[in-house]
């Protein structure tokens, strides 16, 4: 079976900083992997190179098994890969149809936007998520965390994705919603999409993760499954940046 | 109340607007002893506001997009001496279609500064604020340049007319046919939205509060054709007949087709979706692969052209086509903008927000020359005007933040 994502020795440095240091990773269908690591380990600047936010300077990005050169986010959007910003990236003073559709707007015959049909079909995919989230005319700016991610999500997966990154997803989010998004993430596992998910929440991570990478300093730390390891073996990882002992 | 008005689906800040015009006209009325509200004033003042106006829709794109136009004001100088070079210099002022040709010439030459302008800002990341007010300064010396500092004239006998002066407007039949159209489409497109809203079992206004809203809207067009015919037409009692009404001025039509177009596009097309999202969050626009550089490089093209337009009706009123016309203009223009509700902050501002701002600031200006105050104090006033206009905005801002 071919990866839905292969990440080939990837490299990029900004200046004389080198933020990923020829990181090498893959994805497959139905699976989550974690990428931890703290802040300033490259796992944003990995991400968003895969996300078509800046080209790597170095090695390849496989997506299924085709090499792929992203010049710009809706090239890899093209591609199938759809992004959750941890800033989100939602306009603030526009209501949720207009972000689930933006960039990628349903027109009427005549060139128009067809602003009603996007507000039905952004109905439908919201409320799949979150039931008691019917307010379509509300600027964003007007909504509470919970609905904005809420907003995002349904974003990345009104285009049939089939590989979504999601950059710290549950940072802003009460305890309720963070679970709407961990019962999310499992379905759409459950529908053979493959998820990169940043998180600094380990229980997050051990909750819905098949593998963790974990990375320091841009460099891959080690890869592990979830299920050989325990939380304080990762943190050791994490912290001291080498890989656990076998058998220890 | 605030709230029991947004639920029936009336913008506050539009309301306040018209409310705030309202108390002005009446305050002018009031201080001139009637002479303000007098057909004729309204009539000139419908034909001043309207290159203000026509600057300001484009002025909402810039505003909305997080950038600035200081250079408008030189470039209807400079549009306005192409525009007469082409006319008087070059083709002959009756040459037939001369001013056609002309206008195309001054409308490209917009476009062109306004590329040159938007080239530098999106391609090569500098700020609006200082690549406009270079071309603030060198298209007012280009506008010189063009005839050496001379005034050209005079201009095309049918292109006079565009101004609204002599022979300027449509005459009262014709005006009354497009005020039952405007009605008519008022009406059919409030029918329409609910319509279509219905359809999908979107949420809706209630009926009553659309009604209204069409109610008024056409009330105010009757009252703005029955005030325009009022004003007799002082060329048409000539032949000793009693004079007739002038209608509506060709200046306000063609700001109607502008604001029009711009408001369907704002509203109804990507290009302008994709100015407002870049306007409420720039990154979040490129992140969703907009293409960022060439909405904001198209903005600064399309304020060049209406630069242009605006051109045209200020050398039609003026017969001549001269290098220091539309001085201040920036002011009057980013004042209306402002006053109309678009906001410095990014992604907030309309069209008819904008024209209500255009008319309450030339309906000041209007009012205190009826007044004799003095130039110097109008310049005081305006400018304290504008002031005050920010200072509503950012306080409507702090509040929305919360």
């Amino acid at each position: 079976m071919t990866a839905l994502v292969e990440i080939r020795s990837v490299s990029k440095h900004f200046g004389g900083i080198q933020a990923v240091d020829r990181v090498s990773c893959n994805l497959n269908e139905g699976e989550v992997v974690g990428l931890l690591g703290h802040n300033g380990a490259g796992k944003s600047t990995l991400i968003k190179m895969v996300a078509g936010v800046f080209p790597a300077d170095e090695g390849e990005i496989v997506v299924r098994g085709q090499k792929r050169e992203f010049e710009s986010p809706s090239d890899a959007r093209a591609a199938g890969i759809e992004t959750i910003h941890q800033t989100l990236a939602l306009a603030e003073n526009l209501d949720a149809p207009s972000n689930v559709f933006l960039g990628r707007e349903l027109l009427t015959p005549w060139h128009t936007l067809d602003s009603d049909r996007m507000e039905h079909e952004a109905l439908q995919v919201i409320s799949r998520l979150n039931p008691n989230f019917r307010d379509m005319r509300k600027p964003v700016r007007a909504m509470s965390g919970g609905q904005r991610q809420t907003v995002a999500i349904a974003r990345a997966l009104y285009f049939n994705a089939k590989i979504l990154i999601m950059d710290e997803p549950c940072a802003a989010l009460g305890p309720g919603e963070a679970r709407m998004v961990q019962d999310t993430i499992r379905r759409l596992k459950s529908e053979g999409i493959g998820i990169f998910l940043i998180s600094h929440d380990m229980q997050d991570v051990f909750e819905v993760c098949d593998r963790v990478t974990v990375m320091k300093n841009g460099a891959v730390v080690d890869t592990v499954n979830v299920a050989d390891v325990t939380e304080e073996d990762v943190l050791a990882m994490i912290i001291l940046g080498e890989k656990r002992q076998r058998g220890a | 109340m605030r709230s029991w008005l947004e639920k029936a689906g009336f913008d506050a800040r539009f309301t306040s607007l018209v409310l705030a015009l309202a108390l002005i006209w009446a305050g002018l009325a009031w201080q001139t002893g009637g002479i303000f509200l007098s057909p004729r004033n309204l009539y000139n003042l419908s034909i001043q506001t309207c290159v203000t106006a026509i600057m300001a829709c484009g002025m909402v794109y810039l505003i909305v997009a997080r950038q600035i136009d200081l250079s408008v004001g030189s470039q209807i100088a400079f549009t306005g001496m192409v525009i007469a070079f082409v006319q008087v210099t070059w083709l002959g002022p009756e040459t037939p279609y001369a001013w056609l040709v002309s206008i195309a010439a001054g409308v490209g030459a917009g476009a062109v500064l306004g590329v040159f302008q938007g080239w530098w800002v999106a391609y090569r990341g500098l700020p609006a604020f200082l690549v406009t007010l270079a071309g603030y300064l060198m298209f007012r010396g280009a506008a010189f340049l063009v005839a050496d500092g001379q005034t050209l004239a005079p201009l095309s006998t049918t292109y006079q007319r565009i101004g609204g002066g002599v022979q300027g407007s449509i005459g009262t039949t014709w005006s009354w046919i497009l005020c039952a159209i405007a009605c008519a489409w008022v009406i059919v497109q409030a029918i329409h939205a609910r319509r279509s809203r219905a359809r999908y079992n979107a949420a809706m206004a209630p009926l009553w509060a659309d009604a209204f809203k069409a109610l008024v809207t056409c009330a105010a067009l009757v009252a703005f054709v029955a005030v325009m015919c009022a004003y007799p037409d002082p060329t048409s009692a000539s032949d000793g007949g009693a004079p007739e009404g002038k209608g509506i001025g060709i200046p306000v039509l063609i700001l109607v087709l502008v604001a029009v177009k711009l408001t369907i596009v704002a509203r109804r097309t990507k290009f302008g979706r994709h100015v407002f999202a870049y306007g409420g969050n720039p990154e979040a626009a490129f992140l969703s692969g907009l293409p960022v550089k060439r909405v904001v490089l198209a903005l600064f093209a399309m304020m060049g052209a209406l630069s242009a337009i605006a051109a045209v009706i200020t050398t039609s009123r003026l017969n001549s086509g001269t290098h220091s016309i539309g001085q201040m203009a920036e002011l009057y223009v980013i004042a209306a903008t402002v006053i109309g509700g678009t906001s410095f902050s990014g992604g907030v501002g309309t069209i008819p927000g904008a024209i209500v701002g255009a008319l309450l600031i030339q309906s000041l200006d209007n009012g205190m020359v009826l007044m004799d105050v003095s130039s110097a104090q109008r310049q005081i006033y305006i400018g304290l005007i504008l002031i005050a206009a920010v200072w509503l905005d950012v306080l409507y801002s702090r509040r929305l933040a919360k």
